[in-house]
């Protein structure tokens, strides 16, 4: 395969760099070992961040967020909601910090209101009595999901290709060039070599593993944060804590749920990232001064992020802030291999924008970014994993071919099937959980112990399985979603695990497969 | 007849299978029975009987000779309670409930070993106690009959293709048709529970009988998702063998499913049969204990009323059935706070692989009772000389691994009656 520019890594920043190049009619290949936002990408709070965490510690980063919150709402408004925030502090956190919060908002250039304590207890009223100040940003939330599947979506209608399940093995490098690259299908063990005038390393965590297959050293440290899912949804806006950045100090709405976190723990590899109990514990315990329910609620699901941290020393001054790295290598003498990391979601687009200045400057490319002003296109397989669509389109479809299969978030047959037939259809030999990553589907209480059978008759019904895939998927799917359950197994879940342990293995013997 | 106007034998606190055998089995003996309990669990029920088809679970070891099962887990497991109720007992007891449950309007098959039934997801569930209805789907895999398996457009559970799919490989002679069901075009969902009862009406039977006979060709048996008759399940299978000619049978599916609300069915109309009194809407809120009577506090609708009996059966189920409950520190056990053996901490309650060999620690947990089925606390000594436990509560067994729950639910309850009622006669009771 050949292509101008290869990209490494299909996360917000991958994707997004995807639809810039394309837009500027620069042909590229993206490759992703997983999925789509497999890494941190989709396993982060889904903040739109206004800035206002930042104005406190970091001024350009708070600039940042705003400018690109700004550009998001206005050309992606479909995968974001206008939530607002509210920032609290409770009796016993760092007065000064409070007083000095709206004077550096204003010179981030964030709009803030100052809110009467009963009038936020009215609007939020899971918040802690112990409140004593409250303001309110323009913070909102984002579906990274969709972003990403739409920017991808976008791209390829421009011509550019996604390859997923696609690792990179290998550079082969001659002079300053690398010349090719080997990508190995990992459901195949097939090995093809892509030629490619500039490749970007967009890796996210991974970054420093693939610098390290073409003999470059990236000094960079990895956070694990991890992430709880409630029940239900707690809180109309994004609540933040009014303090220095620290644990579980983020509340944000997701849909019907809500979403507490983080942790920050220094891990030395990528290969057993799980959330872990001491974690969750910590999440519980110190989340509950700002929002006294979270010590009580019914949690569904635990997630853990990566956050790669470029050290001082991997960057060769070509970082435009704080917030990211963008690494063009050329002391190791390479002439086409850029790495771009770190970051937040909310600026996944200027990143792309340097990246993709990066690569075209080299490439001779002088079409412009437009991603300041082309506004991105809603796609059939973005939008499903909004909550609360799939339900209406299914009310509206009408259709006795089409039963609801995902009770729980309400997710039809037809959504199924016809996601499962895009990817087919894109050449991949789809499984349930990148369904799931597609949709709603096991994302609520029962995490598929349910779902997931009917959507496998549901499957078989219309020819789309074959052989033993039903039961395989179903073994697979549990086995990924059982990584985000065991964290939060006491109370109401607990049980709902027993159930699902239940009928899978009591009743229908899966584990003897 | 009010519960709280006279002291009863027993109280049984549960009605899952563990207490609905063991309040058939207390009445049976004579004595006076108070069954608390709405039996909601049991709709969850597959209608199959295991006893023991799994061990070691580590190996994933399945048995064919429940009984030598048992036998090997007493040397393996002793403190298990299967291995505590022992074979024979088993065997004695196992059989007076299926017996019970025939009576009741719902037969199973007289068996002596496990069998090997075909279920929806396309596995082979090893089984003890298989309803009349269920049995040739078992024959007919053993033989590799060729069978005709009939879908239901609309019932979202149950794919007779994904059935072929994934036994074909083993079953070549089976292969499947997709029928409509009677009245139901232009309907979304159908119900297992809807076409069960359409199923005993002589009017749908009979079309789905004639949408179904030309398709049968060589197959020498026919398989259902179980949908064939709610209570009457005996005549609706029998008719549709006798019209169509070889044998019928239905295939388990998902919870909460038509078998499930059969047996909750029968177990009911048994325990009436063998002279219980149920309490169905209440909930134990309470149990107090003096030197020879329990006082339990019983919550409904109405309020708070107390009633008091001589002896009380435990038989509350785990995390589903609400007779254990984990904060994020511990197990507990919320009735009585009765001591619970459990992991160290919830670092170790479940493995990181949702389908690990041993399976999760946190299921191997629950109450540790003495030789006469008395919980004990953590030393041993008994909290109450007629506080009896039997049923999944109990600690070091894992059923849903060892597909094990109705025996261990219904031979518990046979043991620790018998232990009851043996100190019933000790104390010149009854």
């Amino acid at each position: 395969m050949e292509t101008q520019v290869l990209i490494i890594g299909g996360g917000a920043t991958g994707t997004s760099i995807m639809r810039d190049l394309a837009l500027r009619g620069v042909d590229c290949i993206l490759v992703e070992q997983d999925d789509l936002n497999a890494g941190a990408s989709g396993r982060n709070h889904g903040l739109l961040h206004s800035g206002a965490r930042y104005v406190s510690n970091d001024h350009d980063a708070a600039v940042e967020c705003r400018i690109e919150g700004d550009i998001l709402k206005r050309l992606a408004g479909q995968t974001i909601q206008a939530t607002g925030g509210y920032f609290v502090a409770v009796q016993g956190d760092d007065e000064n910090f409070i007083a000095d919060f709206p004077g550096h908002c204003d010179r981030a250039g964030i709009s803030w209101k100052k809110i009467d304590l009963n009038e936020a207890f009215a609007n939020e009223p899971a918040i802690s009595r112990k409140a004593i100040a409250v303001y309110e940003v323009p913070d909102a939330s984002i579906d990274p999901f969709r972003l990403s599947l739409e920017s991808v979506a976008h791209a390829k209608a421009l011509g550019c290709r996604l390859l997923r399940r696609s690792q990179v093995v290998a550079f082969k490098r001659e002079g300053n060039r690398i010349t090719s690259t080997t990508v190995r299908d990992r459901v195949t063990g097939e090995e093809r070599e892509i030629v490619a005038d500039q490749i970007i390393n967009a890796a996210g965590a991974w970054a420093k593993i693939v610098a390290g297959l073409a003999n470059i050293h990236i000094d960079m440290l990895y956070s694990k944060g991890t992430l709880l899912i409630t029940h239900n949804r707690l809180a109309h806006r994004a609540i933040n804590r009014l303090r220095k950045p620290s644990n579980a100090d983020i509340l944000m709405p997701g849909g019907t749920v809500s979403i507490i976190g983080t942790t920050s723990v220094k891990i030395d590899n990528l290969d057993d990232v799980y959330p872990s109990i001491a974690e969750v514990d910590q999440i519980v315990e110190e989340s509950s001064a700002m929002v006294p329910d979270l010590a009580t609620v019914r949690y569904i699901r635990a997630y853990a992020g990566v956050r790669p941290l470029v050290g001082a020393s991997g960057g060769d001054g070509r970082s435009v802030s704080r917030g990211f790295a963008l690494l063009g290598h050329e002391e190791s003498g390479l002439q086409n291999f850029a790495t771009i990391t770190g970051g937040k979601l909310t600026t996944c687009r200027l990143m792309a924008e340097k990246a993709a200045d990066l690569v075209c400057e080299r490439l001779g490319v002088t079409t412009p970014c437009v991603t300041t002003s082309v506004p991105l296109p809603s796609a059939y397989e973005g939008r499903w994993t909004e909550p609360g669509h799939a339900p209406k389109a299914w009310m509206r479809s009408a259709n006795e071919d089409d039963p609801l299969i995902c009770e729980c978030e309400m997710v039809s047959g037809a959504v199924i099937r016809n996601l499962y037939n895009q990817l087919v259809k894109a050449g991949d030999n789809p499984t349930f959980t990148d369904i799931g990553l597609r949709s709603r589907v096991g994302k609520g209480a029962c995490q598929g112990a349910f779902c997931a059978v009917r959507a496998a008759a549901h499957l078989y019904q219309h020819g789309a399985f074959q052989g033993r895939k039903g039961l395989d998927q179903i073994v697979d799917f549990f086995d990924e979603r059982w990584g985000g359950q065991h964290g939060v197994l006491w109370g109401e879940q607990l049980a709902q695990a027993e159930l699902m342990e239940a009928l899978h293995c009591g009743l229908f013997g899966e584990e003897l497969k | 007849m009010n519960s709280q106007d006279q002291l009863w034998d027993v109280a049984v606190v549960g009605a899952g299978i563990a207490g609905m055998s063991a309040a058939i089995f207390a009445a049976s003996k004579g004595l006076s029975v108070l069954h608390i309990g709405n039996g909601s669990g049991l709709v969850f029920g597959s209608g199959l009987l295991d006893v023991l088809a799994v061990h070691p679970v580590k190996d994933s070891t399945v048995h064919e000779d429940p009984w030598h099962g048992i036998e090997l887990l007493r040397k393996d497991e002793p403190s298990n309670p299967l291995a505590l109720v022992g074979p024979k007992a088993m065997e004695v007891a196992v059989n007076q409930i299926m017996e019970a449950l025939g009576k009741a309007g719902m037969p199973y098959e007289p068996s002596t070993t496990n069998h090997f039934v075909p279920t929806s997801m396309g596995t082979l569930k090893g089984t003890f106690g298989v309803p009349t209805t269920m049995t040739s789907g078992a024959k007919a895999f053993e033989n590799k009959w060729p069978t005709l398996l009939i879908e239901i457009r609309g019932l979202r559970e149950f794919s007779a293709a994904q059935m072929v799919h994934t036994m074909g490989d083993k079953w070549p002679g089976l292969r499947f048709e997709k029928i409509e069901f009677p009245d139901s075009k232009g309907v979304f969902e159908l119900y297992a529970t809807h076409l069960a009862t359409a199923l005993e009406t002589n009017k749908t039977r009979q079309a789905v009988i004639d949408i179904v006979r030309p398709l049968i060709g060589d197959a020498k048996a026919v398989g259902f998702p179980a949908i064939l008759g709610l209570s009457e399940s005996t005549a609706v299978h029998k008719a549709f063998e006798d019209a169509l000619g070889v044998p019928v049978f239905e295939i388990p599916t998902m919870p909460t499913s038509v078998p499930g609300l059969r047996l909750k069915h029968s177990f009911e109309v048994a325990a009436a049969a063998a002279g219980v009194f149920r309490r169905v809407q209440s909930v134990v809120t309470g149990v107090k204990f003096d030197n020879d009577i329990a006082t339990l506090t019983l919550q409904d609708a109405t309020g708070n009323q107390e009633v008091q009996a001589k002896a009380v059966i435990l038989a509350t189920g785990r995390f589903m059935g609400r007779g254990l409950f984990a904060d994020r520190e511990k197990v507990r056990e919320p009735l009585l706070d009765l001591f619970v053996e459990q992991p160290e901490s919830r670092e170790n309650w479940h493995s990181r692989d949702f389908f690990a060999k041993s399976g999760h620690a946190i299921n191997r947990c629950g109450l540790l009772v003495d030789s006469k089925w008395r919980p004990t606390d953590a030393f041993g000594a008994v909290v109450w000389p007629r506080l009896y436990a039997v049923g999944s509560i109990l600690a070091r067994q894992d059923w849903m691994r060892q597909k094990s729950g109705s025996g261990l639910a219904i031979g518990t309850a046979w043991a620790a009656v018998s232990a009851m009622s043996d100190d019933f006669g000790s104390i010149g009771g009854v």
